[in-house]
């Protein structure tokens, strides 16, 4: 019932309104994060749609190419180092604790499955949502703010097309060679820690690498890459394609704003997939 | 008049709660050069945006060659805007491209051009803007005019019907304003495009336009010539047209600098005036002594008489006059030659000596302690115009001859 605007002093209606209001006014707010995030959920998927739909046009391949350079080609060193160091530590780790039970023979085999399963694509998809993902977000940000992509609308170049596809394509094609990479140097790591540094026996490492791996495991690592190089494309993509529409900010703050959280939402989805594809491929 | 190329028909459209068109109706017609005129954030920019379907209304139509936009099929809009290139207000030039990558950009992805003709148009387009030095240069190491022809030379790469300029002029100096109108007005002649623009530039754009179109409180109020525009009664004028054009010239009485280029359009370069007319350019002289010894109020009052006498002697013959400069006045006669306005001068000039000062001693006793003597010179300077020569260049030829025609003696005693 609305309260009564003629009455002199408060009613009881009126005085219980601004308590309800009090009570509510959390659901209130979750609810309207709610339906925020399910209406970006899936404006980003018609945007990712519309971008992969776009992929296979003329004039594409020199612009993904540009895109692989950009996100893989470069990225390469840093994928390197977080690798060896990776592989370095679980090498150390690991065979401390297999030690204690005599396992020592099962260094390689842990290392390798760790890296190749889990670490190798989610650590490399990290990386490049650090490296390539903000730099991403932050350039269509700019250009989004400074009303190039305007301009492209204006001269009727589509600006998915132009900026969007090339750059979910050449995610698609970097992510699983730059976690190949990883994984590669990850084990290398580990044999330098495990073997050089601690011991082991190299033979019984090097062996265990072939023999202890599936094309499955693979396949896994490969299978995980790929949807993080569509979620991380995609994040980076449309957080600086829609940053002059945030409701926080403007301007340069929010292609600031756009990209942090960017990273942060890219890092955040690509744990959480990588929980969804383990337990559906397992 | 013909089919306008470009209609709107109620267009009206909000932003949230806030009411940016309401109910707009105009016609842009082609060939020619129309001008949006209004104060900032009147919402031109967005009229430029609902042409090239950047925007949509929320009500009303747009109309091309009379077919409303919105029931278009897509291969009719899609061919509709490849004839329209748009030059943003800020450039909008790609950064990371460079001023040769920036223009052959609409070329490479929208046609099938081989990459040495994309180059010849290019190169064309660039020495055409006068843009050779700064071909291999990035938007950011260019300045501010550099960036405008860059952006304008994108424009035109690919030959479009319909060409937007949205405020082409803001952030340029004088000179260059002058130069970028001048360049539109040219290029528009050349190629023969339709010319929309958004500017401020009151009343430089007169010259290029043929039509004026007024936004004012969120509707086209005007729709017409500059001339007519100049006879249009409206609060739009008070409000828009004299803020815009700056401070009227309340102190002489003469016409402003507006008002003396409109007439000189009209009187000596639309009509079918033939003749050659007489520019005659006054130069109070030595106004800083002036200043010093007799104060502001003064000078002052030396300039507005300076402008009365101008107008009494010169109004009265079909003749009309500005200042320009603190000091310095323009005054156009059509039909005189150099005698009479020699003879005019000398009359002028008498005047002047007789009454002309006699107030100017009285402000200067507000000033002046005691018994002050100053003198300051009066300098003419006449020339011979045609309609086809620049009015510029007849005003710096007339200023070029310039020579003391009096030495006026003030005296103030207590």
């Amino acid at each position: 019932m609305a309260p009564n605007a003629d009455s002199q002093s408060p009613s009881k209606g009126e005085a219980r309104w601004p308590l309800v209001m009090v009570l509510t006014s959390p659901f209130a707010a979750i609810g309207r994060a709610a339906i925020r995030w399910s209406g970006n959920l899936g404006a980003s998927a018609v945007f990712l749609l519309l971008a992969i739909l776009k992929i296979v046009r003329p004039k594409q391949v020199s612009k993904i190419i540009q895109q692989v350079y950009f996100i893989g080609a470069k990225s390469t060193m840093i994928i390197m180092l977080v690798g060896l160091f990776t592989g370095m530590v679980m090498g150390l780790q690991s065979y401390r604790a297999l030690v204690k039970v005599g396992a020592e023979g099962a260094l390689c085999t842990l290392v390798a499955l760790s890296l190749v399963r889990e670490l190798g694509p989610v650590l490399t998809a990290i990386m490049i949502a650090a490296r390539a993902g903000s730099a991403i977000t932050a350039e269509i940000g700019i250009q989004r703010i400074s009303e190039q992509i305007d301009a492209l609308d204006t001269m009727r170049i589509d600006p998915l097309r132009y900026l969007i596809s090339p750059r979910i394509a050449a995610s698609i094609i970097s992510f699983p060679l730059l976690t190949a990479l990883f994984d590669l140097i990850g084990i290398v790591g580990g044999y330098i820690s495990g073997v050089l540094l601690l011991g082991a026996n190299a033979g019984t490492y090097l062996h265990r690498v072939q023999a202890s791996m599936e094309m499955k495991d693979v396949t896994e690592g490969f299978i995980k890459a790929i949807v993080f190089a569509v979620i991380v494309s995609t994040v980076c993509c449309y957080q600086g394609y829609f940053a002059h529409m945030r409701t926080d900010s403007h301007g340069a703050k929010a292609v600031g704003l756009a990209t942090t959280s960017a990273v942060v939402l890219s890092c955040v989805l690509i744990l959480v997939a990588d929980y969804v594809v383990t337990s559906l491929l397992v | 008049m013909d089919t306008p190329l470009i209609e709107f028909n109620d267009v009206t459209k909000s932003f949230g709660s806030r009411m940016v068109l309401d109910r707009v109706n105009l016609q842009i017609y082609e060939g020619q050069v129309t001008t949006i005129i209004g104060l900032s954030g009147s919402g031109k920019s967005v009229l430029l945006k609902h042409i090239i379907g950047l925007l949509k209304p929320d009500e009303g139509t747009i109309l091309f060659k009379g077919k409303p936009l919105a029931t278009m099929k897509k291969k009719e809009k899609a061919a509709f805007l490849a004839q329209i290139s748009y030059m943003f207000q800020d450039n909008a030039l790609f950064d990371s491209m460079t001023v040769h990558e920036n223009i052959a950009l609409p070329l490479r992805e929208t046609t099938n051009l081989k990459k040495d003709e994309i180059d010849l148009r290019v190169t064309a387009r660039i020495e055409q803007s006068e843009l050779s030095d700064a071909a291999a240069k990035y938007p950011s190491e260019l300045s501010g005019g550099m960036q405008k022809r860059a952006a304008l030379a994108r424009a035109l790469v690919t030959d479009p019907k319909i060409v937007l300029f949205d405020e082409p002029t803001s952030g340029q100096d004088p000179v260059r304003k002058n130069a970028i109108l001048s360049m539109i007005a040219e290029y528009q002649r050349k190629f023969g495009f339709t010319a929309v623009l958004v500017s401020h530039e009151i009343p430089d754009v007169y010259f290029i336009s043929n039509r004026i179109l007024a936004l004012y409180d969120r509707a086209i109020v005007f729709q017409g010539t500059p001339e007519e525009l100049e006879n249009f009664d409206h609060p739009f004028k008070d409000e828009v047209i004299h803020s815009l054009e700056g401070l009227q010239e309340e102190l002489t009485g003469l016409y402003s600098k507006r008002q003396f280029k409109v007439l000189y359009q009209v009187q000596l370069k639309q009509k079918t005036f033939s003749g050659t007319y007489t520019v005659v350019v006054f130069t109070l002289e030595e106004m800083d002594v002036f200043i010093t010894r007799l104060g502001h109020e003064a000078a002052q009052e030396a300039i507005r008489r300076m402008g009365v006498y101008i107008d009494k002697h010169f109004g009265a013959i079909g003749g009309f006059s500005t200042r320009r400069y603190t000091n310095e006045f323009v005054t156009v006669l059509p039909n005189s030659d150099l005698a009479e306005v020699e003879s005019m001068l000398k009359n002028f000039i008498d005047d002047f000596q007789e009454k002309g000062i006699r107030g100017i001693g009285a402000a200067a006793l507000k000033h002046a302690a005691s018994e002050v003597r100053v003198e300051f010179s009066i300098l003419a300077g006449i020339s011979q115009g045609q309609p086809i020569e620049d009015i510029d260049s007849v005003i710096g030829s007339a200023k070029q001859q310039q020579k003391e025609i009096a030495r006026i003696r003030c005296d103030v005693r207590r």
